[in-house]
């Protein structure tokens, strides 16, 4: 009903992606920070992950309303 | 141990886009809410793959996630028989069996369709049950959520209640039903994506799937029980008998118990569950949305209970640190595994998507009861007994709406009232819930037989209900598990029978329950009289139904298709880890 719900599904993870990609970037020389994650820059990689999960949203939304006019 | 956590900015920053994102959509929907079906049946426009997540996000709410995880490092893979074999097959008979049933009656809800099916105190018997059986839910799983936020977050207990509760109505209130289908399917996203750097760093913490096969065998071989050294990580191999795997119980009461009654009783007949499949824009949908939502289900084990059974080990570990929270009685929190894991692993950034992901399924399992509640109250009890509807359709369309928004704000009110009843009188609440899990399973045998018979009786039906819920009250009154140390586990009538755990005390009473009901629905319909004609049946039985013709579309596309695949799939993942 109405809305596209890919649309804001995609935006969120786009944000969420630009956010976590940037903060694991800043913080990636911040050693104590990343001891729990046993070393691995988790925010850099989970960042990423959602960044391509939100644009994958954001194109199929794009795909299916170029379909239905 | 401390399970509080220190937040910083950027967790606090996530959660806070998060909330923005679930009121914005609450927002986007208000204009479309233009009349009591659009804001109670979401106007049955879902396309099937909405439907599906939602269908399957409104089981996984927090208290299962927490649940689940902790049942991981209690039962170790075993965990999964609530998923392979208590849900796929009753969301797949759903599917192909049930749903073009419950969709084609054009019924606006399973109360409804007992009156369809059966006579009009059916429905009434089922609707109030339900009505106060959901905002009771909604209440617990609210008073959990403010308890969470106080231990884990430091936040004010009441502050924390009564915001959670504002964002809820806030949401529903604007876009009814299509606002907690749309929120539940944004949960769905956040629950897999918060969750998923818990299991892949924890996974390689004990060195991949084997090697936590190999930490777990001393650990499990050391235990008092003299457990096999790979029950942890097996499902079937030592259900031989009930001493050998922690769950307490044998095959066959894991395959009649969760497998049959409990699950079908759960899936086929809770309208929590069916209300998202009747949201869908088709028959088709309909049928394919358990089947979409069943994809995901059977992976959900992966996402919270393996972590839980790592946790076992770095419990184990002395130099991880790792510990549960103790009660008062200096027993282990087993809840609290998922909360210490996020502790454990993740650093500010992901962590904050972890909480986030955890409120958000807080407050959508709430969202969900809601808009079931506001539906059922709406059209199953406000409608058929307090104001029928009248000549004028678009005032009755206004009115119904109306109806339906005040029942959204009554249901909050009632379930924060539930809340802080819950806060005074935990126990209390626990018997309640108990007491109400059993209205499903002789509901289930009431459906199937009318489904399926159609010389079940209105009489029998509601004589079979009751019976069923009288039988389950006798049997949780008159057996207790072992070890048991309060009434609201059993036994407050009298100590018959005593069983090993309170597992197989549930299942047993539900299979109770189901059989008496089913006997005396069968009894009692041969003895009266079949009041609908074959006509007024036409759609709600299936020897009265056309079949549902799939001829027309590629066999791809057909429900019967993907049903064959979710079960093949199911199936696979059953003998991998056999």
């Amino acid at each position: 009903m109405g809305i596209d719900i890919k649309i804001p599904i995609g935006l969120m993870f786009t944000i969420f992606g630009l956010l976590l990609t940037a903060y694991g970037f800043f913080t990636r020389l911040d050693a104590s920070l990343y001891k729990p994650s046993l070393g691995i820059n988790i925010n850099l990689w989970s960042g990423l992950g959602m960044l391509i999960l939100g644009v994958i949203m954001l194109a199929l939304a794009y795909k299916s309303r170029k379909q239905k006019p | 141990m401390n399970s509080g956590f220190i937040l910083s900015w950027i967790d606090y920053l996530v959660m806070i886009i998060y909330f923005a994102f679930v009121l914005g959509i609450g927002w986007a929907l208000k204009r479309y809410m233009k009349d009591a079906s659009a804001f109670l049946e979401a106007g049955r426009s879902m396309p099937a793959w909405v439907a599906g997540l939602a269908f399957i996000s409104t089981n996984l709410g927090a208290l299962e996630v927490m649940g689940m995880t902790g049942s991981g490092m209690k039962y170790g893979m075993l965990t999964t028989h609530f998923y392979w074999v208590g849900a796929i097959p009753a969301m797949v008979f759903l599917a192909i069996f049930m749903m073009p049933f419950y969709y084609g009656s054009k019924a606006r809800s399973v109360p409804e369709y007992l009156k369809l099916r059966y006579d009009e105190k059916t429905r009434g018997l089922n609707a109030i049950l339900f009505a106060v059986m959901t905002i009771l839910a909604s209440g617990i799983s609210m008073y959990a959520l403010a308890i969470l936020m106080e231990k884990v977050l430091g936040w004010n207990f009441h502050l924390s209640l009564i915001l959670s509760a504002a964002i809820v109505l806030a949401y529903t209130y604007l876009g009814g039903l299509s606002s907690a289908i749309y929120n539940e399917v944004l949960q769905f996203f956040i629950i897999v994506v918060g969750l998923l750097p818990i299991v892949i760093l924890s996974l390689k913490d004990v060195g991949g799937w084997h090697g936590l096969q190999q930490s777990l065998a001393p650990i499990v071989s050391h235990m008092p029980q003299h457990y096999a050294p790979d029950t942890w990580t097996t499902t079937w191999k030592y259900t031989g008998t009930a001493k050998a795997n922690p769950l307490g119980v044998e095959w066959y009461g894991i395959f009649a118990g969760l497998g049959f009654v409990l699950s079908f009783g759960y899936w086929c007949t809770n309208f929590l569950i069916v209300q998202r499949a009747m949201s869908a824009k088709s028959t088709t949908a309909a049928r394919n949305t358990p089947l979409i939502g069943a994809i995901p289900k059977m992976f959900i084990p992966f996402l919270i209970i393996v972590p839980g059974i790592v946790a076992l080990v770095l419990a184990n570990t002395p130099g991880k640190g790792f510990a549960l929270p103790l009660n008062e009685a200096g027993q282990p929190i087993y809840d609290y595994t998922i909360i210490m894991l996020l502790k454990q692993y993740l650093p500010a950034g992901v962590l904050g998507l972890g909480v986030t992901a955890l409120l958000a399924s807080f407050m959508s399992g709430m969202a969900g009861n809601v808009s079931a509640f506001n539906t059922v109250w709406t059209y199953d009890i406000y409608q058929s007994y307090i104001r029928p509807t009248t000549k004028d359709k678009v005032s009755d369309d206004n009115h119904y709406l109306f109806v339906g928004r005040m029942a959204t704000i009554f249901g909050v009110i009632v379930s924060i009232a539930a809340a802080y009843l819950a806060s005074m009188f935990g126990n209390i609440m626990d018997f309640l819930q108990t007491i109400f899990s059993m209205v499903n399973a002789p509901l289930f045998a009431v459906i199937f037989l009318g489904m399926f018979w159609k010389r079940a009786t209105g009489h029998a039906a509601f004589t079979g209900l009751l019976a069923g819920f009288f039988i389950a009250l006798m049997h949780h009154g008159l057996t207790f598990p072992e070890g048991a140390n309060t009434l609201v586990k059993g036994g407050w009538i009298a100590h018959l029978h005593a069983y090993p755990v309170e597992m197989a005390q549930n299942f047993w009473t539900a299979i109770y329950a189901c059989s008496t009901s089913a006997i005396v629905t069968v009894v009692l319909s041969l003895l009266t009289k079949q009041k609908k004609s074959d006509d007024e049946l036409k759609g709600l039985v299936y020897v009265l139904t056309p079949k549902f013709n799939e001829e027309a579309v590629p066999w791809y596309t057909r429900s019967t298709t993907l049903a064959i695949i979710v079960l093949l799939l199911v199936s696979i993942l059953t003998i991998l880890f056999w």
